[in-house]
């Protein structure tokens, strides 16, 4: 139980910290935001150091509910990554109403997830999704004054817990037909026999999961959340909450379902289909580009589907090379988003207001246009790479068919992208005044640098990247 | 020069550059990518010089493992050697031919076209499958821009055109490169051109890179977003699009399609002559009704390329041969044609045909250009236009004597629709008044003439120059088809050549007949 103990370090970290920041804003107030951010930022370097100090470690800790390994580590350390991004971007974006609940919950919501990418156990699983969803439902509402993120508030609590409903239903039927409710106990079942209650149980457990990362049919919440919510929490919601989600899903169908390919394969095979087009087609005449860039993650995990439907390890491998490149290009996007405010200081969600932007801020257009392209998966940008990746390995696994559908499908999103690429660059400028304004230097360096790694810098890191991606999927095979 | 990275720095300048561009005045930035793309054109030079014709058939490689998966690994034979010389002609004089035309953004469209040229010498240099699929696609970036912001009025709806059909595509033939790469397990070209795939995996490995190419080609009836991106892009990047893009298609054909899948090439060979046949009568057919002077050269395009698509696909050394010099004749005067058209729009703002008439006499010089050109584009002997289409219909005859018949239609329509339009622009009554205002060439449109016209002639009167890097490669690749090659309907036989009469004894005509079988 001790030595166990010493394993858990980040998770410990992030509940020691996430609980000292919650006091200091008990007892301070909202006026010492900038304490309550730098706590929380500790905390997150810390438990980020944990990890890196646990690499090479695999283990099954607290009666194997709970994995070690490189898995976990990877989609922790991407988590906590996005996580520190959305806390700095933060109080520039609230200004005066930011409150110390914002760092607490974020990290609350890092622990959940970190927990998520690591459970070995349908329990800790539930655990750490309700976890991260709590503290999710209430990020969404933040700005309880605005009507739409009261809204949103409310839409995602509803709807996550119909899925959480759903998984637990799953999960239940699991363990009824398996006696376990441990992913070893759960494969060893699978493979000896499967029933139609196993089947059932792999249907709900998929689709309460497939509420959390978003896949078509269960997208719906998404684009009302991303537009309603704040943009730094929707930043929030498009990056971290993906890695957790996804690897977590990963993590059951390999790890849990792994002997039944027959049953969970067709179903995953179509969420990834239905999510490509839908994502594709529904964000053709979005108007609002928080709305189209929610409509953009439901299309790329699409993608990250294929990888999981081939199966295999190199499909393991794409994914995680697949969620550290979304990641970083959905922040960048984000964040030229939140820099795009009108002569009054109002955030520019509107996409007609962009047009001519590359004529009134070159920096800002450029570091879209490469987010776009790169989201779109055309080469020279680093996006081709993760996509080129997930295509092999279904290819591999003898998908041709889901491949080539997958690709021809990819043109359709290949449209919505370079349309907002031609708002930006051929229209004539838009009324909307986009002053430039100072200051977000944070913002800014990360903007340029992410947009600099997307652009052909990131493949150099190619060999690095197969080595850790290589590295953390053969933990589940 | 072994050992030097050449290749890499050719890549290179055009890069920089264009980074350089971005941050610059409009003034300096036209500065920056006339010195770079001469800088490059002067690299061409030393490469070609040291060209060693008859050598190994891969030189200046360059291999260095970077990507982990692929390797940047570079290296040139005579044909990438031709065409990259035909990248680096074309860009300085691209890049004059907009000089006072482009007024807006300067900095942006000149770093646009630097990045284009790096893309496209880098398509033609690639010896890694993905890196070739990397620089092929990234071309759509740039061009997509040059249409869409500096193109004419139906500028946007033609670069979505252009963009959404080429990447339709592309992706299809990416699949196939994944497949061939899990089969033969290498990404290296050179490796790939002898490795055999299994004949039942070569037909759908050919189908899909057909998909691709045949768009990029472009064969009819995957034609049509050429002639919107034409009418609507810039002259420069009419220049560009017609004399290197267009050449892509026909490149990946002979690079990849052909030696790689030699059986499926000879199963569906009638699929590539039934479409060449089409296209070569219908776009005649087409350009002879056109009204607006680039829309008319587009449609002409299209009818040159399928006589290459219909060379390439004898399997013969002549149709190869004769294919690659239209590829490259087409490459200098379909450019040098879509500037003449983009020195009278420059002065009118119109490419309506019907607003000119009677140049002949306000513009003699500029007359006597675009007589050249229009000459060199029927195929006059003498000119760079000829030396291709008759090596090609030779080649094409022996494969099938009814697509020569019907390509060599296609001969008699260009000459039409061009004299058409020649004699409808230059000669006649001058009688606009608009018109009579326009002056002759300037010095800067006469430096951009000259070359174009120097090039085309000298290809048409000693096309050897053009011809002897490329023989290796077409011998390579003509006897990687050998096995699978259909007889075709000339059958042709060596005739038993006899002194003639009169010249009694001084018999010599037996090097004469060896020339076909």
């Amino acid at each position: 139980m001790t030595a166990d103990l010493a394993l858990i370090w980040p998770e410990l970290i992030l509940t020691i910290g996430g609980l000292i920041t919650l006091m200091l804003g008990t007892f301070l107030g909202d006026r010492q935001v900038g304490l309550y951010q730098l706590s929380a930022l500790l905390t997150l370097a810390a438990a980020a150091a944990a990890v890196v100090a646990l690499f090479g470690v695999e283990a099954s800790v607290f009666s194997d509910t709970l994995a070690v390994d490189a898995f976990g580590g990877f989609a922790k350390l991407l988590i906590y990554a996005a996580s520190v991004m959305c806390i700095l971007i933060a109080p520039r974006f609230f200004g005066g109403t930011m409150r110390a609940e914002y760092p607490v919950l974020i990290l609350f919501a890092a622990l959940g997830m970190g927990v998520m990418a690591s459970s070995r156990d349908l329990m800790t699983l539930y655990v750490g999704l309700e976890l991260n969803s709590l503290a999710a439902y209430v990020l969404a509402s933040f700005m309880r004054h605005d009507d739409r993120s009261s809204e949103a508030g409310l839409k995602y609590f509803v709807l996550g817990a119909l899925a959480s409903g759903m998984l637990l239903y799953g999960i239940s039927l699991l363990y009824g037909f398996t006696g376990t409710t441990a992913f070893d106990g759960i494969a060893a079942a699978m493979g000896a026999e499967l029933n139609i209650g196993l089947i059932f149980g792999i249907v709900f457990v998929l689709a309460g999961l497939g509420f959390k990362i978003s896949a078509v049919p269960f997208h719906m919440w998404t684009p009302d959340v991303y537009e309603g919510a704040p943009i730094p929490v929707t930043t929030f919601f498009a990056s971290a909450p993906k890695v957790a989600a996804m690897a977590l899903m990963t993590r059951v169908v390999i790890d849990a379902m792994g002997p039944a390919v027959g049953a969970w394969q067709q179903i995953v095979i179509f969420l990834a289909l239905a999510s490509i087009i839908v994502g594709a087609v529904g964000a053709i005449g979005q108007k609002n580009i928080k709305r189209l860039l929610a409509y953009s993650s439901i299309n790329n995990v699409g993608f990250m589907l294929i990888g999981l439907a081939a199966g295999t390890q190199a499909g393991v491998e794409a994914i995680l090379t697949y969620l550290l490149v979304y990641v970083v290009t959905t922040i960048g996007a984000f964040l030229v988003v939140l820099r795009l405010r009108d002569a009054a200081g109002n955030q520019i969600e509107s996409i007609p207001a962009l047009a001519g932007l590359s004529q009134r801020r070159p920096g800002p257009a450029a570091a879209m246009a490469v987010f776009l392209f790169s989201l779109a998966g055309i080469p020279p940008l680093f996006g081709f790479w993760p996509k080129y990746l997930v295509f092999e390995a279904a290819v591999n696994a003898n998908l041709v068919p889901l491949a080539v559908a997958g690709i021809v499908a990819s043109v359709i999103g290949a449209f919505y992208y370079i349309a907002i690429i031609k708002t930006m660059y051929f229209d004539d400028k838009s009324e909307t005044e986009i002053p430039a304004t100072g200051g977000a230097i944070v913002e800014d360096a990360v903007i340029t640098a992410s947009a600099l790694w997307l652009s052909v810098i990131g493949y150099l890191f190619i060999p690095v990247l197969a080595v850790v991606s290589a590295n953390a999927a053969a933990v589940l095979f | 020069m072994s050992g030097f990275p050449i290749l890499s720095l050719m890549l290179a300048v055009p890069t920089i550059a264009a980074i350089a561009c971005l941050f610059a005045g409009d003034r300096t930035a036209r500065f920056i990518a006339l010195g770079a793309t001469l800088a490059t054109f002067v690299l061409g030079c030393i490469l070609w010089a040291n060209f060693d014709i008859g050598g190994a058939q891969w030189q200046f490689t360059e291999r260095a493992d970077l990507f982990g998966r692929f390797s940047w690994a570079l290296g040139i034979d005579g044909m990438a050697l031709m065409l990259i010389m035909l990248s680096v002609f074309l860009m300085p004089l691209c890049i004059l031919a907009s000089w006072d035309a482009i007024k807006e953004r300067v900095g942006l469209y000149m770093a646009m076209f630097l990045v284009m040229e790096t893309i496209m010498i880098g398509v033609f240099m690639a010896q890694d499958l993905l890196l070739f699929y990397i620089f092929f696609e990234a071309g759509l970036i740039p061009m997509y821009f040059i249409i869409g912001i500096w193109g004419g009025a139906n500028r946007k709806y033609a670069a979505f055109k252009f963009f959404l059909y080429t990447l339709l595509g592309s992706v299809l033939m990416l699949i196939a490169m994944i497949a061939m790469i899990m089969e033969a397990g290498t990404t290296d070209i050179p490796t790939l051109l002898n490795y055999d795939f299994p004949p039942e995996m070569q037909t759908w490995l050919w189908l899909a890179f057909f998909a691709s190419l045949a768009v990029k080609m472009p064969m009819w009836p995957v034609h049509t977003w050429l002639p919107d991106a034409h009418v609507q892009a810039p002259t420069a990047g009419s220049m560009i699009l017609a004399g290197v893009l267009l050449k892509l298609g026909a490149y990946g054909f002979l690079r990849f399609m052909m030696p790689m899948f030699p059986d499926a090439s000879a199963q569906l060979m009638w699929l590539v002559f039934g479409l060449s046949m089409v296209a070569v009568v219908y776009t005649s057919l087409v350009a002879l009704v056109q009204s607006d002077m680039k829309k008319l050269i587009a449609y002409s395009s299209v009818a040159h390329m399928a006589i290459v698509t219909a060379g390439l696909f004898a399997f013969n050394q002549q149709g190869i041969e004769g294919a690659l010099i239209i590829m490259l004749s087409h490459g200098v005067v379909s450019a040098a044609l879509f500037f003449c058209v983009g020195v009278i729009y420059d002065r009118l703002h119109t490419r309506e045909i019907d607003r000119y008439g009677g140049l002949a006499v306000n513009m003699p010089a500029y007359a006597l250009f675009f007589m050249l050109f229009t000459m060199a584009s029927i195929g006059l002997p003498g000119t760079s236009g000829f030396v291709g289409e008759f090596l090609s219909l030779l080649g094409i005859y022996e494969a099938s004597s009814v697509v020569a018949f019907v390509c060599t239609t296609g001969i008699i329509l260009g000459a039409a629709y061009m004299l058409y339009l020649y004699r409808r622009v230059v000669f006649g009554e001058l009688t606009k008044d608009d018109v009579k205002a326009m002056p002759d060439l300037n010095p800067r449109e006469w430096a951009v003439m000259a070359p174009l016209a120097a090039v085309a002639l000298w290809m048409g009167v000693y096309p050897e120059s053009f011809l002897a890097p490329m023989r290796g490669d077409v011998t390579t690749v003509v006897a990687r088809l050998a096995p699978t090659k259909p007889a075709g309907d000339a059958r042709l036989a060596i005739g038993k050549p006899a002194p003639a009469k009169a010249q009694g004894e001084t018999a010599h005509g037996a090097g004469h007949a060896g020339g076909v079988q």
